[in-house]
């Protein structure tokens, strides 16, 4: 939910100029088969169902920097007339993007060709029969190049149902005129902020929505622990672990290093706080870093980066991963070209595209190693070592019960009793998964 | 009123069938079939699934502590509201129909809030009242997050509702207001009724009907809030209404038969509402007098 919101914000300068290049730079390939057609049409052999390309319809939020319209333009040329590949703009927001498709596919809309599906949506469109799954030596080739977490992301029971296009993750920033070294565990931070007095404060997102959900489920399994129990069905919230979760959660927010809004803080306002310069810590997806450059240089000379905190010692913090995977729509007329056209959009190009111009961190590992996206990513290898270490959110289809049981239960965060708090979130994650109630 | 003759009431009949129509297709059957659906345990993702399960939709909802929980705030925020709004609507009307210079302009300033989108409103809401980039905190030397504690985020749910729809309410009221004959108002004068007397004696009688008619419309608009709640505090710190939770169990769970059944109940808590009105309080809807 949280991931789409967040590229849109980066502010990347550069973006502006690039797409209205773009707008222009498409042209020739929509002209030329249309030539083809009115030549051909002389010698009266043509009529327009058969020369003009197919047209897909991808449905992708409104990425702001213009890479993925750019990537669709691009992805038309080389289909060289066979098709073309028309953006279709959801909202920013991903659970209103999940509103708009899942009706639209529940009522098995022939319109939805390729849809950017956000890595949480995996599980309830593969079970629905929305999507289709990818040929088997198709997904080999995806898996081969691509980092492991991005494609467990798109993967539902052994099988690949969307080819990883961009990822994200977050990692702690903080600000290093105040605090030499990164802490290592959450404790650890929390310590240090508070002996920092007012401009101490920690800020990650508390309010009560999926982001709540994500914080829980790093929190969780950074000390070793999981919601789902391996077979995906039930619930596993394993004692130990979820009660340190949620004392790191009480604690945080009842220290004074909390901030005063913590209860209705969502990555963006985490950002904006930040950037005022009175925070030390934050931890956030990484669009912080264009936005704090662009909007507060004086912050952003001083803010540096670090992987999230850790739980316990000696086992190292782990962070959900997002980022956008691309599946062909079940109801689509041209599942052949769709699957193509979405290889093609999520390419090493385009992701270098989408990473240089979108600020959207790739899926692909080699590029983390150009130095083009480096530029970008001045903390490509701390990204990329999260990544790999990176969880996923609980692949079930009931994940949006679920997210919703797990934020109602833990908010607000100084409220949270871990003992008995364990206890009542296991009742009410069990009760999502037979989707059964009110949340 | 006079009982029309049986033409007039053909005539009538015609006039009113585009909208009867229109509304039985846009309205009555959208609820026809929400009350159907709320028969069936039925997830919009798992449609093989779905079966009939009779009442026990609605059982679960009753006995649910998030539905009682979320219809006594619909509750507050309903009376809560629509108490000030009936107050200042009707002073704010008053002042309209006695504005002696610059009335139209009066008028047009009163009712600014109303022709702005609620989600809009609540936002700027939202942001006023945020302790790093709202003003509020800074103008009243204090220095807390109203939006994360549950009776200051009802104060500031209110206000933002008051703010909002108080010129609707003004506005219904100022169409009472000038319908009260200047004459009755002299000759009260002329028998030494002070200005309290006048009001409370004279025009609140007189305007009993209106004012029955906003505070119903509002009501039912009240208890039905849904974008302002949204927007400010989604439903958090304790204030969420009924139709978030209609809201999220039908459009983000796509529990279509729980989600149903929650529609339905507040579907029949409005009918409740207007009942109240028309039976408890003697409104009488077809008449424009009093029925006293």
């Amino acid at each position: 939910m949280a991931i789409n919101t967040l590229a849109l914000q980066a502010r990347l300068p550069a973006g502006a100029h690039s797409l209205n290049r773009a707008r222009h730079g498409g042209l020739g390939g929509l002209l030329s088969p249309i030539t083809v057609c009115v030549v051909a049409s002389l010698l009266s052999a043509c009529t327009r169902q058969v020369d003009q390309p197919t047209s897909l319809h991808w449905y992708v939020y409104a990425e702001r920097s213009g890479a993925f319209e750019q990537a669709a333009r691009r992805c038309s040329d080389a289909a060289q007339g066979r098709y073309t590949i028309e953006f279709v703009a959801l909202p920013a927001d991903a659970s209103q993007q999940r509103e708009q498709l899942v009706r639209r596919l529940a009522a098995g809309d022939p319109d939805i060709d390729i849809i950017g599906m956000d890595v949480i949506w995996t599980a309830e469109f593969a079970a629905a029969g929305w999507i289709l799954p990818w040929e088997e030596n198709l997904a080999r080739q995806v898996r081969r190049d691509r980092l492991a977490g991005a494609t467990e992301s798109a993967n539902y029971r052994e099988r690949l149902w969307a080819i990883p296009f961009t990822t994200n993750t977050q990692l702690l920033w903080y600000r290093k005129d105040r605090v030499p070294t990164p802490p290592a565990t959450w404790d650890e931070m929390i310590s240090v902020a508070e002996s920092l007095g007012d401009v101490g404060t920690i800020q990650v997102q508390g309010e009560r929505y999926e982001g709540l959900t994500v914080f829980f489920v790093s929190l969780l399994a950074s000390a070793g622990g999981s919601v789902l129990a391996p077979d995906g069905e039930g619930v596993s919230l394993e004692d130990e672990p979820t009660r340190r979760a949620l004392s790191v959660m009480r604690r945080l927010a009842n220290s004074p290093a909390a901030d005063p809004a913590l209860a209705n803080a969502r990555e963006d306002q985490a950002r904006l706080a930040f950037e005022s310069g009175r925070s030390s810590f934050m931890v956030n997806y990484t669009y912080v870093w264009p936005s704090a450059r662009a909007n507060s240089p004086e912050v952003a000379a001083h803010m540096a980066w670090a992987r999230w905190p850790s739980v316990a010692k000696g086992r190292p913090g782990r962070v959900t991963v997002g980022g956008i995977n691309l599946g062909i729509g079940a109801h689509s007329p041209h599942p052949e070209y769709a699957f193509e056209a979405a290889a093609c959009i999520a390419s090493q190009d385009n992701q270098r595209l989408a990473a240089t111009l979108g600020g959207l961190p790739p899926t692909i590992e080699a590029l983390y190693d150009e130095g083009e996206v480096r530029d970008i990513f001045p903390f490509a290898d701390v990204l990329r070592e999260t990544l790999r270490e990176a969880v996923q959110r609980p692949q079930t289809p009931l994940y949006s019960d679920l997210s919703l049981a797990i934020s109602h239960s833990l908010h607000p965060m100084r409220d949270i009793e871990p003992e008995a708090d364990a206890g009542k979130l296991r009742e009410s994650a069990a009760r999502a998964l037979r989707s059964e109630g009110l949340f | 009123m006079s009982r029309p003759g049986s033409r007039e009431r053909r005539l009538a009949w015609c006039l009113c069938a585009p909208a009867v129509i229109a509304m039985l297709v846009v309205t009555a059957y959208p609820v026809l079939y929400s009350l159907w659906l709320s028969l069936f345990r039925y997830d919009l993702r798992f449609p093989d699934e779905r079966r009939f399960v009779g009442l026990e939709n609605y059982l679960t909802v009753l006995s649910s502590p998030v539905w009682w929980q979320s219809f006594f705030n619909t509750m507050l925020v309903t009376v809560g509201s629509v108490a000030v709004e009936l107050v200042l609507g009707l002073v704010l009307a008053l002042v309209m129909h006695r504005a002696l210079v610059a009335r139209r302009l009066v008028r047009t300033a009163l009712l600014v809030p109303y022709g702005i989108i609620t989600v809009v409103a609540a936002m700027s809401w939202r942001f006023a009242f945020d302790p790093t980039t709202g003003f509020v905190d800074g103008l009243l030397g204090l220095e807390g997050a109203w939006l994360a504690q549950r009776w200051t985020a009802f104060i500031v749910i209110i206000m933002t509702e008051i703010w909002k729809t108080t010129p609707f309410m003004a506005l219904l009221l100022l169409g009472g207001l000038s319908l009260i004959p200047e004459d009755l108002l002299r000759a009260a004068r002329v028998d030494g009724a002070n200005a309290a007397q006048r009001l409370f004696r004279v025009v609140l009688p007189l305007m009993r009907p209106v004012i029955l008619v906003a505070l119903l419309f509002r009501t039912l608009d009240a208890f039905r809030i849904f974008d302002t709640v949204f927007i400010l505090t989604r439903g958090a710190q304790g204030t969420e209404p009924v139709s978030l939770v209609g809201y999220n169990t039908l459009i983000t769970r796509l529990n279509l038969g729980l989600g149903s059944a929650v529609s339905v109940l507040i579907f029949l808590c409005v009918v409740a509402i207007a009942a109240l009105y028309i039976r408890g309080f003697g409104m009488n809807l077809s008449d424009s007098e009093d029925t006293k």
